[in-house]
């Protein structure tokens, strides 16, 4: 291994420039002329459009124009993939204006743009926007949108709030499996809604150049070229080349900035309109009710078991909030990176799942760090640990019980997806090692005799991501491919620039993916750059989530790179006199085996730029070489949470004291951003299970719309993490990596539910739901202990 | 933010005719509740007053039975000042509880006061310790002072100068944090004094502040403080806390208030 190749810790590149305030990100980008948008918002959950008068705003000091949704007529925003229902009949799919046509349909709609010399001058001037809106009644939970003669947020467009009513697994064979049952265990589970809260707030410059026709937005994307293709071809139908998107650096996503958003298509639109740059940067309190939200789902869950604790079947009914629209991907999140999941680490033969997806006048809902899997693995994991302890059986036998045993890879779920690789009882093994889970007992009595309640919780998962293979996406209703391109330049000098679809917002791809150059061309670190993020410069790139980058990024980079090597193998041989297929490559060296020719990577590069002695005839010069990569399988990330917690019964605070994450998360390219990652994720898990939660009242108004009422995790929150890998190689690609991005918060929230009740298990707790907050804890206990004082 | 005129007096007593000469004056004491509702455009001030530069408005000093602090002087100078840690270590404490340290090394005594968020610390402080309100105009005793939630008895064109904290026996001050805001969901400061145990509440009642009088009792009698006689009706509930789970963390932080106390 060298210093700055694969395995190595080598310190992430783009940290200078972030830590001393270098980096260029949307807001800190200005253009000559520029305007700024201010977007006025619903503050009615929903409401009839009667009248907007914008004629009084129009005339106040700096506006440029304002646009209500009847002057900006142009396509709906996307939705990005098809579910069908269980008779397979399409999903409901009411259509998304960027500005509000006829009816606002969440507190955050977009009603009107008012775009001004100054930011301030454009919130001035929206005060002085008369509206005429008759309210409507609203909902906002799955229950109350789907029960008899509730609003329709969508009218006929969407009986019954209904988008999709979808299954998977054979209902009759899972049925027939519950028959012989000896146990049926079951479940009702919330997963609570979240905001995603990125660092950066979402922003966008829209850019018309009269001179050329063309077009450039600057916007805060995960994934540009799928914003270039969906505003372009859907909503504002702008030819690719005349359309540059760029997503310089970006603040934090965590899916939110995945997808096209209406304020990307307004000021890109509007910007041909007034002939002026166009700058809007979303707000802190604009994020809360813009931002797609993530998770919101109810279920009930039934595991049927026969006498020695073998899962039989699994049958899972989950209703999932979509909110008012359908965000770019929001409809396979509940389906196909929920449902597939089901199985999870076990052998369960049979299982079954129906969603029924509902509208609500709540912000939309769309992926959130983990995208279905933490919701999957939340239910399953807390089924398992309910089962065990309704029959009796230990925590951890059960799951080694029905555990896929390492040696049946790859291995065909009842739900669709085929395991790869894994070994659940490796990463099982070492986190109870690292978390001392035989010494607990001994830990519990020590806290009970200082008053606190110490409970132990475990999560045993899998995940899967690098998404994904193109034609098996496509199969299930995904309207994009999900390759990765890359290109590699090398420079007369031997330098080498890398240009990736994948996207970088704060995963550190600029170190992860030098290091793979470092490592295949032996050249410095230093001597390689990672370009990402705008569509004039990059080929093209479906962008980065579902813990895609290295898998599928990664791995188009080595193509591209196995390419750049064959053909200056070609350019050395003639250098040497030799034959091409005697060169050996190491080491950045190029020798002829049995000889002590050599000639090194530079020289190569200089030659294929300067060709004098150069085989013309059968080789073009220069060196740059480009590759698209598919994969055949999603990858499958997996491991093993412990969590310990200490529960003040006179408050019912709960503090986490221990957290152990052992993921097997493929090879490991750099393992210090490896762990990094997975702290990040495993804060959001613990900030999902104990602090955070979107919260609506009954009229739609969003309760929890700043940090003042939404419980963002602190450092404070937190132990020390214990967090390392124990990887079986992915074996579909020449890396054999899987993913870490999402790990943390898929695997972590059941082991902190799970720990947090087996220490109130003694006081009667059997059940409490996300967040375990104080209030709720101490709650649980006191009905627990006064049945008929339950509130 | 709307626009406003700017004025910074460089004494108290100019402060005061500024604020009385202005249309709908406010004055900037740190401005961390102030400049927040502001950029929400929930405040429109015509002018703001800042008392940045009034020197004579800053200053911690004790004779031994009082404890005088300026009203413009920060969370984070109480929290570091070796007099207060001297005469009133639960008040240092305190001080070095309120939010975090951008808000402390901003944030002033005197403007946590006027302001009188029902959630904040440093009234459960004032009224724990019968301490004096000094303004411009008078002296005001802790009991008259606080009036209901962002309510005092400063007059429009008031502005306070200082706090005379009397020097308990002992005092403790229990915080149960809002896992989101952190400011208090329920403070209560417990003081002993030479006339009696004075008990304090913050962030639990709808009125803002109080005193738990039947505690006070509790702890005068050599009792073990509960809060069975609070009356949930009088305090709040939100998506945080449900007035049951107030009360009864009002008698949890008791306890642990007297228990520091010593």
């Amino acid at each position: 291994m060298s210093a700055t190749g694969i395995g190595a810790s080598v310190k992430r590149k783009e940290d200078f420039r972030f830590l001393t305030g270098r980096g260029n990100y949307t807001d800190d980008i200005n253009q000559p002329g520029q305007t700024y948008a201010y977007i006025l918002r619903s503050s009615h959950a929903h409401a009839k459009i009667k009248k907007i008068d914008t004629a009084d705003a129009k005339s106040a000091p700096g506006v440029l124009a304002i646009f209500t949704g009847e002057d900006m007529q142009v396509g709906s925003l996307p939705c990005g993939w098809a579910v069908n229902n269980k008779d397979g009949s399409p999903m409901n799919e009411p259509p998304h204006p960027p500005l509000a046509q006829g009816k606002v349909r969440y507190v955050g709609d977009q009603i009107a743009v008012v775009i001004a010399e100054t930011y301030a001058q454009a919130k001035d001037a929206a005060e002085r926007i008369v509206l005429d809106l008759e309210e409507l009644p609203a909902v906002t939970t799955v229950d109350a949108a789907i029960a008899p003669g509730a609003p329709l947020v969508h009218d006929d467009l969407a009986p019954g709030n209904m988008c999709y009513d979808w299954e998977i697994g054979d209902e009759a064979e899972t049925d027939a499996a519950f028959k012989g049952a000896a146990h049926v265990v079951s479940i009702d589970v919330t997963n609570n809604r979240l905001v995603p809260n990125a660092m950066e707030p979402r922003a966008a410059i829209g850019d018309y150049n009269k001179g050329t026709g063309e077009y450039t937005l600057y916007t805060t994307s995960q994934n540009p070229h799928v914003i270039r293709l969906l505003m372009g071809a859907f909503v504002l139908q702008l030819p690719e080349h005349k359309l540059r998107v760029v997503a310089p650096d970006v603040g934090g996503g965590f899916g939110s900035k995945i997808y096209h958003y209406a304020e990307e298509a307004i000021v890109t639109w509007a910007s041909e309109k007034v002939r002026r740059p166009i700058k809007w940067t979303a707000e802190r309190s604009e994020s809360f009710v813009s931002d797609a939200h993530g998770r919101d789902h109810v279920t009930h869950a039934d595991l049927a078991l026969d006498a020695s604790g073998k899962f039989l079947g699994l049958k899972v009914y989950t209703k999932a909030n979509l909110g008012a629209y359908l965000s770019t991907f929001s409809t396979c999140v509940p389906t196909y990176l929920y449902a597939t999941l089901l199985a999870g680490v076990y052998t369960t033969p049979k299982v079954y799942a129906n969603v029924k997806s509902i509208f609500t006048n709540t912000v939309p809902v769309d992926a959130y760090r983990g995208a279905g899997r933490p919701e999957a693995t939340y239910l399953l994991e807390r089924l398992v640990s309910k089962a065990a302890r309704e029959l009796g059986m230990d925590q951890v036998e059960i799951r080694r019980k029905n555990f896929i045993p390492a040696d049946a890879f790859p291995y065909q779920t009842p739900v669709a997806l085929q395991y790869d690789s894994g070994d659940y009882e490796a990463t099982l093994k070492k986190a109870m090692e690292l978390a001392d889970w035989n010494g607990f007992a001994a830990r519990k009595a020590e806290a009970a005799g200082r008053g606190k309640l110490r409970g132990i919780g475990i999560s045993t998962y899998l995940e899967a991501c690098g998404i994904a293979p193109s034609a098996v996406v496509g199969s299930l209703g995904a309207r994009a491919g999900l390759f990765e391109s890359a290109n590699v330049r090398v420079h007369p000098t031997g330098s080498v620039s890398i240009y990736t679809g994948s996207h970088s917002h704060g995963q550190g791809h600029e170190t992860t993916f030098a290091q793979l150059v470092s490592e295949t061309l032996g050249i410095p670190i230093e001597n390689v750059n990672i370009d990402h993020g705008d569509t004039n410069r990059i080929a093209f790139g479906m962008g980065t989530y579902g813990s895609r980058s290295l898998a599928v990024g990664g791995e188009a980079i080595m193509k591209a790179l196995g390419k750049v090597v064959d053909k200056a193998s070609k350019i050395a041989a003639h250098l040497m006199e030799a034959s091409a297929e005697d060169v050996e490559f190491k080491d950045g060296k190029f020798t002829v085996a049995g000889t002590d020719k050599e000639v090194d990577f530079g020289t190569v590069a200089l030659t294929a730029y300067v060709p004098h002695n150069y085989p013309h005839e059968t080789l073009e010069p220069g060196l740059e070489e480009n590759a698209f990569y598919d994969p055949m399988n999603f990858t499958y990330p997996g491991g093993c949470h412990i969590c310990e917690v200490e529960i003040d019964p006179d408050t019912g605070v709960t503090k986490v004291v221990n957290m152990t994450a052992v993921d097997d998360v493929g090879r490991v390219i750099n393992p210090m951003i490896v762990e990094g990652q997975i702290h990040g994720g495993l804060a959001q898990g613990i900030g999902q299970a104990l602090l955070e939660n979107c919260e609506y009242d009954e009229n739609g108004q969003l309760l929890s719309g700043s940090f003042m009422d939404y419980c963002m995790p602190r450092a404070d929150n937190f132990p020390g993490f214990q967090a390392t890998t124990e990887s079986t190689l992915c074996a579909h690609n020449s890396l054999g990596v899987k993913g870490c991005g999402e790990v943390g918060a898929i695997g972590s929230p059941p082991a902190v539910i799970n720990a947090v009740l087996d220490a109130l298990a003694d006081k009667g707790v059997t059940d409490i739901s996300m967040p375990a907050t104080s209030h709720k804890v101490w709650q649980a206990i006191q009905n627990a202990q006064m049945p008929a004082a339950a509130e | 933010m709307y626009d406003f005129s700017f004025q910074s007096p460089a004494s108290a007593a100019d402060a005061a005719s500024a604020l009385g000469a202005a249309e709908d004056g406010k004055i900037l004491a740190g401005g961390q509740t102030l400049l927040p509702t502001m950029k929400q455009r929930l405040a429109m001030p015509s002018d703001l007053i800042s008392l940045k530069g009034c020197r004579d408005l800053v200053g911690i000093s004790s004779d031994g039975s009082t404890l005088t602090i300026g009203a413009m002087t920060t969370h984070g100078a109480v929290a570091a000042s070796t007099e207060v840690a001297k005469a009133i270590p639960a008040l240092s404490a305190l001080a070095g509880g309120i939010g975090d340290p951008q808000v402390r090394n901003r944030g002033t005594l005197g403007g946590s006061l006027a302001n009188n968020d029902p959630a904040a610390d440093y009234p459960a402080a004032v009224l724990g310790l019968g301490a004096t309100v000094v303004t411009t105009k008078r002296e005001i005793a802790a009991d008259d002072y606080f009036q209901g939630m962002f309510e005092t008895a400063l007059d429009d064109d008031e502005i306070i100068t200082a706090v005379r904290f009397p020097i308990p026996q002992a005092a403790g001050y229990a915080k149960f944090d809002n896992p989101a805001s952190r400011y208090a969901l329920v403070g209560v400061f417990v003081a002993k004094t030479a006339a009696g145990p004075r008990v304090a509440v913050t962030g639990a009642g709808q009125g803002g502040v109080f005193r738990a009088s039947d505690i006070e009792g509790q702890i005068a009698s050599g009792q073990e403080p509960n809060s069975a006689s609070i009356d949930e009706g009088e305090l709040n509930g939100d998506i945080h806390a449900s007035p049951a789970y107030r009360k009864h963390l009002i008698g949890v932080m008791a306890k642990r208030a007297l228990a520091s106390a010593g």
